[in-house]
């Protein structure tokens, strides 16, 4: 989302190029730890940041094991559960996951971890797609303040903020930076 | 692994309108970014789930004041591939009592809390006029002689797909042009997306002034065949005949009807469209409507993903003002 | 009754020629004295000045609805309608139910506009029985019980064989004939002008032919009976010129036209907008800019409103079956001054003279002139006043116009009939 409008103001870095490459490839080595073989292993990247990130991880992935790994991105736009209040509705882009999620180990992707709302989406977009075996979270930055009982699995690193607060990611792919950064709304009176 | 990670493009476009009455007050971005969208819906009927959440608690009410199956069959279908509530009215014009107006028909719903009207009629101009006095979103599935933006849709949608392109692509509408939502919205779609259009079909089916449309006009088949890359045949009344606008079905089969002979000159990757029902052996022959060229059956898959993106954009659509998400 | 004295207006009669400053005194409802400066000696003194003094307009062409359509319209709120824009003496048409085929309609019609003491009710009545285009109606009583033409308006008198019999016969009276000119055939089902809009709208059309036809018979037949046809609301070009040959060649024939034919075309459709659903239908530019010239060259004879009430709920509805027919009385003179005055094709006394004079003379009324003696029907017109379309303030009950929200130049600011002022009433 754009966030690049007049009310905020960028309060700090808190992870450059080398700081995103470097927790990237620890992931990747988590999740091969844990998982002891990827064959039956696939990343599900959200829409739009979560999904470069997945991307990222298989490439990880396979230049340490050798194997490729599925990977899928997941469009979450039909199970938000603010859709009513949000116009226009978003625009709706294709959920890409080429094969049967059915019995596979999951491990969903995303940037940002907040409310977890999105996750509780994406879990039942998932859902309907089929039954896996299980499923994981693999997030670049946890910033707190749940509002459902959802946790990662893997963290890049965990940001403390303010709820005035807001965390942008930003990537090569689309944003031709490399950063995250932590960025605060302007009080009403400093607006315009 | 090709996976684009965006679609950065439609990202601008917005659907901010409140109802989908033609295609006619539509920008190409607009059509784009349904065509877009109906994209994204189709692979949800091929799962073993059919059905998201998106429309849950919403309510469509299908108002066909003149009958159809297939479309409305279509858009109930879609309604409940989204979740939505969806109820269907059909109010046969015979049944409004004297003095009882569609406008009646449309406070009753209202009364009724009903968030999309879907709605069908003989006469030209009735979606406008419920949309302009209710607060549902309406949808136009069909309106006289004028529009029938959704069909329209699923057919550029469908062109979209099988040929890769719109830009340039020549297009031949053929039968009775006049009487005809479907032509008009296809017209108003097709030109907008770059498409060059000839509307084919004898004088008489074709309405005044229609080539400051924007489409060529030629009174002769073979000559629309030649160079089409797409074939769009319109089903012809039988009601024509009578009203003395075709000398009978039997000489309009031999100057418009399409033949597997007709078609020996035709580009061999021509897509044959109608949209149905179609009266074999008169506009179209059945081992054509059933050939290789025919594309009609992918219509109408691509029409339940088509209605699905529209029913998803008004829903979204003529709310306040973005709170951005 | 008292006397009144007009000081200082400009007076425009185009009947005496006079377009100048003038006092005008009216007595006993009558106009008295028409002078550049009359003495008060006890009448009652009205400052003219800055406005115009003219005799009441004339409308040949007016749907009053009553009896049987009172929900549309009564004599009582028509006629309140018609002194709002300035007309004091209107041509009631005979489309009523039951329809004004006998003199016992045109008595209770007569009867009903006398009660209302506003403008002067002129009736026309039907060509045919029950205007079912079969049979004639005794032509003899009507006029007799006051009828001052006949039309069957709102159909043709489609059978050329009764039409020619009409026009023969009614010779021995010296009234016209007045034909709604329509091919039933060819306009069968149209709810709009055949062309660009109605192709657009996927509406039915009908084409100009369909009344050009039937102007071209009915002209035929004219010349061949020597009767007195006059033709309503003209629409398109080609009819204009059919007249025009026609009155060169000496065929008895007059015609009208509507201030919406004068001023719009289809495009005031847009998207089925059922108040600019008229019969005939609004036409494309070329067939405004015909009427226009054809009102000043003369072929055109007078301008008439067709005024056409209907309630909210009927044209509240689907174009196909809204009906045709718009309220025209209160915003005719605005129109008109807006579309002909202000870009000068027409001066003051010429649009005067076609909405007042020639009208009048057209149906042998003693109306739409201020000759001293004549009944005092004038108006007080501010030509400088600007007013703005808001059909919910109309004294009709047809509130459907195309000119809503308009803005409009010169208001009528006073009106007398027959010496009694009627403003407001």
């Amino acid at each position: 989302m754009d966030k690049s409008g007049a009310d905020f103001r960028e309060k700090s870095k808190v992870l450059d190029a080398e700081a995103i490459r470097r927790a990237v490839v620890r992931i990747a080595h988590e999740i091969l730890e844990r998982h002891k073989g990827t064959g039956d292993v696939a990343l599900i990247g959200i829409r739009t940041r979560g999904a470069l990130l997945a991307q990222r991880l298989a490439r990880e992935i396979q230049g340490i094991d050798g194997q490729p790994i599925r990977v899928g991105i997941l469009d979450i736009t039909l199970y938000r559960d603010d859709l009513s209040r949000i116009a226009p509705n978003p625009v709706v882009h294709a959920t890409d996951i080429p094969f049967d999620v059915t019995d596979l180990r999951l491990v969903l992707v995303d940037d940002v971890l907040f409310t977890g709302r999105t996750i509780r989406a994406a879990l039942n977009a998932l859902s309907d797609l089929g039954r896996p075996k299980s499923i994981q979270l693999a997030v670049l930055v946890d910033r707190g303040h749940r509002e459902l009982p959802i946790r990662p699995d893997y963290i890049g690193k965990n940001i403390p903020t303010n709820l005035r607060e807001q965390v942008d990611v930003r990537l090569n792919e689309l944003d031709e930076q490399e950063e995250v950064v932590l960025v605060e709304a302007l009080p009403l009176k400093e607006r315009l | 692994m090709a996976l684009a990670a965006t679609a950065q493009a439609t990202d601008t476009a917005a659907w901010t309108r409140k109802d989908l009455l033609g295609l006619r007050e539509l920008t190409a971005e607009e059509i784009r970014l349904i065509l877009h969208t109906a994209e994204s819906f189709r692979g949800i009927s091929l799962r073993p789930i059919k059905k998201v959440p998106a429309l849950r608690g919403q309510t469509v009410v299908n108002l066909f004041f003149e009958p159809s199956t297939r479309t409305r069959t279509s858009f109930e279908l879609a309604a409940k591939r989204l979740s939505a509530d969806i109820v269907n009215l059909a109010v046969q014009s015979s049944s409004l009592s004297k003095g009882e107006t569609v406008l009646d028909t449309v406070r009753n719903l209202e009364a009724l809390k009903v968030d999309i009207l879907v709605v069908r009629h003989a006469a030209a101009g009735v979606p406008h006029l419920i949309a302009a006095r209710s607060r549902a979103a309406v949808i136009n599935a069909g309106d006289g002689a004028h529009e029938h933006p959704t069909q329209a849709l699923l057919d550029l949608f469908t062109i979209q797909e099988k040929q890769g392109r719109m830009e340039g692509l020549r297009v031949a509408i053929v039968g009775d042009i006049a009487h005809s939502r479907v032509a008009r919205s296809n017209i108003w779609g097709l030109t907008k997306l770059g498409a060059q259009v000839t509307v084919c079909g004898p004088p008489t089916l074709m309405p005044a002034r229609v080539e400051e449309l924007g489409v060529r006009v030629t009174y002769d088949l073979n000559e629309a065949v030649r160079d089409a890359d797409v074939l769009m045949l319109l089903r012809i009344q039988h009601e024509r005949q009578e009203s003395r606008l075709v000398p009978g079905l039997r000489e309009y089969r031999l100057r418009y009807g399409v033949t597997r002979e007709r078609l020996r000159a035709a580009k061999p990757e021509l897509l044959i469209m109608h949209p149905g029902p179609v009266n074999r052996g008169v506009e179209l022959d059945s081992e054509v409507a059933d050939g290789p060229h025919s594309v009609i059956l992918d219509q109408v898959t691509n029409g339940l993903a088509v209605r699905m993106a529209v029913l998803y954009l008004v829903a979204g659509g003529g709310k306040a003002e973005d709170a951005d998400a | 009754m008292s006397s009144l004295l007009l000081k200082g207006g400009r007076v425009v009669d185009p009947a005496n020629g006079r377009d100048g400053v003038f006092d005008v005194l009216i007595k006993h409802g009558l106009i008295a004295r028409v002078e550049p400066a009359i003495s008060p000696n006890g009448a009652e003194v009205v400052d003219a000045s800055g406005k115009l003094v003219t005799p009441g307009l004339v409308d040949l062409h007016t749907h009053l609805r009553e009896p049987g359509r009172e929900d549309k319209e009564t004599i009582q709120t028509g006629l309140r309608a018609a002194v709002r824009g300035g007309y004091t003496t209107i041509c009631a048409m005979p489309n009523t139910d039951p329809a004004m085929d006998s003199p016992g309609v045109v008595e209770f019609v007569q009867q009903a506009a006398g009660r209302a003491g506003l403008a002067a009710v002129k009736p026309i009545g039907a060509i045919t029985v029950g205007r079912q285009g079969k049979d004639l109606t005794e032509f003899g009583e009507l006029f007799e019980a006051g009828c001052v033409g006949l039309s069957d308006d709102g159909h043709p008198v489609a059978d050329a064989l009764l039409m020619r019999r009409a026009l023969e016969y009614a010779r021995v009276f010296g009234r016209p004939l007045i034909q709604h000119a329509e091919d039933p055939v060819l306009a069968a089902g149209g709810v709009m002008h055949e062309g660009l809009v109605a192709t657009t709208l996927g509406l039915r059309g009908m084409p100009a032919e369909s009344e050009s036809v039937m102007v071209a018979r009915d002209l035929a037949l004219a010349a061949l009976t020597g009767g007195w046809l006059h033709v309503a609301h003209v629409s398109c070009g080609q009819s204009v010129q059919l007249i025009r040959e026609a009155k060169r060649r000496g065929v008895r024939v007059t015609c009208e036209v509507t201030p919406h034919h004068l001023a719009l075309t289809d495009e005031a459709v847009g998207t089925f907008n059922t108040h600019a659903k008229v019969n005939p239908p609004l036409r494309p530019e070329q067939d405004r800019r015909a009427l226009i010239e054809g009102l000043c060259d003369g072929t055109i004879d007078c301008i008439a409103t067709d005024h056409a009430p209907h309630t909210a709920w009927e044209k509240d509805a689907e174009f196909d079956s809204a009906p045709f027919g718009i309220s025209g009385l209160e915003t005719a003179l605005s129109v008109c001054v807006a579309m002909l005055v202000i870009p000068q094709t027409l001066t003051w006394p010429q649009l005067i003279e076609k909405m007042s004079r020639a009208p009048a003379a057209l149906i042998g009324a003693e109306a739409g002139t201020l000759n001293i003696g004549a009944p005092a029907d004038l108006l007080l017109i501010d030509p400088d006043a600007r007013w703005t379309v808001e059909p919910e303030q109309f004294a009709s009950k047809g509130r459907h116009t195309p000119f809503a929200g308009r803005q409009l130049p010169a208001r009528v600011a006073r009106v007398w009939c027959r010496g009694t002022e009627v403003t407001g009433r």
